[in-house]
């Protein structure tokens, strides 16, 4: 039977994810190291997995309020205001998501009408632009490149605004590129918005993965950005909770009480066991000073230089990413494009990477490697990797 | 201790023959650094020894391991230390440790049959004028070692490619 007549066309026009391709290509190669892998390879640390334990046998099987525990609101909000100096209610402010993905399809659905414009940077994470044509808006790329470190410049974005533009979705510490914004940066964003009036969304899961000194910093934390901001971020990535499917965000009560209302429609309430998972994270964490998160980052920051130094030391131009736990080289010299080479190299030597064109058209000529992956297969990924290209050379 | 001998310890318990330029890489110091600072670690006798954690099951090699529990008198003026001596000179000797508890000092013995074993214990360990009991268990499987898991455990539940 042919369903088109049911579907949307416009959702059914989306192509599906440019990762899927290559995890089909993948997962048939049991004996392939994959530095393909979008989530830590650290497990979610005993404590956090215990008090989740404790709570399905002490019985707590009931929906949470809505926007999510208060208790664990509070603790978001003793976190962000201490570890980023924003300053949000835990009453009227912040909403628990499934994840920091339900907050940005909810944040979406409730700004964008039809034909609504939001600015999305290239290379970022596969969801955002889709996610932007799910609510009914005009996803608009703006390119960024490895010349300023990936960096989303004040005149980029002023260039793509039009009187549609909404809003800008500000991915950083950004997936694929671990590009940074540094503070500069920001206040130049900042002056755009003011002049403008474009909401941010501002996606920060990757916060605690900074790395060379720099501390992150929240947009909201500028001077006058908190109203213009919805501040995306979760469990995820810095306390290895991919699993548990918690995130939140924060924003003016105006924002987050319409966000509310399309997530307790559409999802209630994130899993409980996942918010006692979150409470314990960052309570914890409050007490012992984070030393998980620290202990994570300091292993990341260690094969983060290695495979910097590893891709620089075949020849690749490779930018230093000082955010999250991917290196995104140029391939671009090679002469092949990122799927030419990501096919190759998964057919030829059993190493899968994500080539760049899956995160937005202006990632050709690069692959994305997570380094949250084992030392010795990265060590191993790295020498084949240097094979291939040796062998490219020659041939 | 500074922070590069930390992170050299973290790493090299891992993986110790990670060569000199890829620990000065990992760790943003010097090769020199990083070779000063092992030279120096060896020196202090912080680092002992660097050797692989093997699965002797297997192997073809025979060889019988017991943990046994010992009960001592403790020597004048010398306390614990000139009995687990004594004690640790054996070669059938892998590790000794004073504990607190029921028993004195903890004795991890290793030899080639069951019999050899039960020998050293008769003939070397229990005649000695200071021991006064033991207690010998066999280990009949060994499951982790050193923080690595020996068998059955899969090792990476992610998918391959994730976003």
């Amino acid at each position: 039977m042919n369903y088109d007549r049911y579907l949307n066309p416009d959702i059914a026009a989306v192509p599906p994810s440019g990762i899927r391709r290559f995890f089909d290509l993948a997962a048939n190669m049991r004996d392939a190291i994959s530095l393909g892998v979008g989530e830590p390879d650290f497990i979610t640390p005993y404590h956090i997995r215990n008090a989740a334990i404790n709570s399905i046998v002490d019985g707590e099987t009931q929906y949470t309020p809505n926007r999510g525990l208060l208790s664990l609101r509070k603790e978001i909000s003793w976190y962000l205001e201490h570890r980023y100096q924003t300053s949000y209610d835990p009453e009227k402010e912040i909403l628990v998501t499934v994840g920091a993905s339900e907050s940005i399809d909810v944040a979406l659905r409730a700004i964008v009408s039809p034909g609504d414009e939001v600015l999305v940077p290239e290379p970022s994470y596969v969801s955002y632009s889709p996610s932007v044509i799910f609510a009914g808006g005009r996803p608009v790329g703006v390119v960024t490149g490895q010349d300023n470190g990936f960096r989303l410049t004040a005149e980029a974005v002023r260039a793509a605004i039009t009187p549609r533009t909404k809003a800008l979705i500000l991915p950083y510490p950004n997936n694929p590129t671990g590009g940074v914004m540094e503070r500069a940066d920001l206040e130049q964003l900042a002056q755009v918005v003011r002049e403008t009036g474009i909401l941010v969304i501002s996606d920060e899961i990757y916060s605690e993965l900074t790395y060379g000194g720099l501390t992150h910093v929240s947009f909201a934390a500028l001077p006058g950005m908190r109203d213009y901001t919805l501040t995306i971020n979760g469990f995820s990535k810095s306390f290895a909770m991919t699993g548990w499917r918690v995130g939140y965000t924060c924003g003016p009560a105006e924002l987050i009480s319409v966000m509310t209302k399309i997530h307790q429609y559409g999802i209630l309430c994130a899993p409980r066991q996942g918010q006692v998972a979150a409470l314990e994270a960052l309570k914890t964490g409050r007490e012992r000073n984070y030393e998980d998160v620290i202990r994570m980052r300091e292993s990341y920051d260690r094969r983060r230089r290695l495979m910097v130094e590893g891709f620089r030391a075949m020849g690749l131009d490779c930018f230093e990413p000082l955010g999250a736990f991917y290196v995104f080289p140029s391939i671009a010299k090679t002469g092949l494009t990122s799927e030419e080479f990501c096919k190759r190299l998964l057919e030829e030597e059993r190493v899968a990477c994500v080539p760049g064109t899956a995160f937005g058209p202006c990632g050709e000529g690069h692959i994305r490697c997570s380094y949250a992956t084992a030392l010795d297969k990265l060590n191993t990924a790295l020498e084949k990797m240097a094979q291939f290209l040796s062998r490219l050379q020659a041939g | 201790m500074t922070k590069l001998e930390m992170d050299l310890l973290d790493i090299l318990r891992e993986d110790c023959r990670l060569p000199l330029e890829k620990l000065a890489v990992m760790t943003g110091a010097s090769t020199a650094e990083v070779a000063e600072a092992i030279d120096r670690m060896e020196k202090e006798r912080i680092i002992l020894r660097y050797s692989p954690t093997i699965n002797w099951d297997r192997t073809d090699r025979e060889r019988v391991e017991a943990m046994i529990e010992v009960r001592v008198t403790p020597q004048r003026d010398m306390g614990f230390d000139a009995v687990a001596k004594r004690i640790y000179r054996f070669e059938e000797v892998k590790s000794v440790y004073l504990m607190s508890g029921s028993y004195d000092l903890l004795v991890l013995v290793e030899a080639r049959t069951l019999k050899e074993l039960a020998l050293f214990v008769s003939e070397k360990l229990s005649p000695l004028e200071m021991v006064t009991g033991t207690a010998t268990s066999f280990v009949l499987k060994r499951y982790k070692e050193e923080g690595v898991i020996f068998e059955g455990e899969k090792s990476d539940n992610r998918l391959v490619i994730t976003p």
